[in-house]
């Protein structure tokens, strides 16, 4: 395949929108992230509910547990934003109603990652081990 | 920057009509659909999260909903879904690294096994959780 692209644009690794190669790597780079925590979350989870709240807590005030956890909700929450942006931009035409589902992604993101993580990192800090 | 009157005049997405039905593509479409589905099982887990950090009361209310009949049947189908955009995703992460996987029989023939494993595999994450000890 011959490239057409001038040297400086090959190094940029960009397209001519300036933009989407990133989107596609980092959402690749947060699937193999996800491809290891979700199983672990999965399994963990399980075990960690079986006897209710005090487990419940002791599990995720366990280091390990607490630092996966956040990170889990990081890789996913970032996942799962750059995903449903490609949804609205493949399906919503209408620009004004876009740029809102765009935004109104954006924002929901963020409140998710700021109630999950500070929810995780009240218990890890509260256990005081 | 115009109005909201304004509409993008370049081409969205092809749409379902114009295709030929085929595995690749079921698996496709139920890909997206899961992971529109699990954006919103996102929501539930934060919950969950916070309703454990916010002390004994507010857990005994999650616990309560989720053990609701209702709330079962989600919980399978979230399994479901996170088993199968899982299990795809690496099929496409095959795509997309080493690109293995290309050959439209091969292809198929994973998507296929994708959806049973899915089901196979919610089943067994489903049964693990009621029986583990």
């Amino acid at each position: 395949m011959t490239r057409k692209s001038t040297p400086m644009g090959s190094v940029r690794g960009l397209g001519s929108a300036q933009a989407g190669t990133e989107h596609f790597i980092h959402q690749r780079v947060t699937a193999i992230a996800l491809a290891v925590l979700v199983p672990w979350f999965i399994f963990s989870i399980i075990h960690a509910t079986k006897a209710g709240y005090a487990s419940a807590l002791t599990w995720t005030a366990k280091p390990w547990n607490a630092i996966l956890l956040i990170l889990l909700f990081s890789a996913a929450l970032y996942h799962m934003r750059l995903g449903l942006q490609t949804v609205i931009e493949d399906y919503i035409g209408k620009s004004g109603t876009r740029q809102a589902l765009l935004i109104l992604n954006t924002f929901a993101v963020f409140a998710l990652m700021a109630a999950a993580v500070l929810s995780v990192l009240k218990i890890w800090i509260g256990a005081g081990a | 920057m115009a109005g909201s009157g304004w509409t993008d005049p370049r081409p969205l997405s092809p749409h379902l009509q114009v295709w030929r039905f085929h595995m690749t593509m079921l698996a496709s479409i139920i890909h997206r659909a899961t992971g529109v589905a699990m954006y919103f099982g996102a929501f539930l887990i934060t919950g969950w999260v916070v309703a454990l950090a916010s002390g004994p009361e507010a857990y005994a209310i999650a616990d309560y909903i989720i053990n609701h009949p209702l709330a079962q049947i989600v919980l399978f189908a979230w399994a479901v879904a996170v088993m199968f955009h899982l299990a795809n995703g690496i099929r496409y992460l095959f795509w997309d690294g080493p690109k293995i996987g290309f050959n439209p029989n091969t292809a198929s023939l994973i998507s296929i096994a994708n959806f049973g494993f899915s089901i196979v595999a919610a089943a067994a994450i489903y049964g693990y959780a009621v029986f583990a000890t």
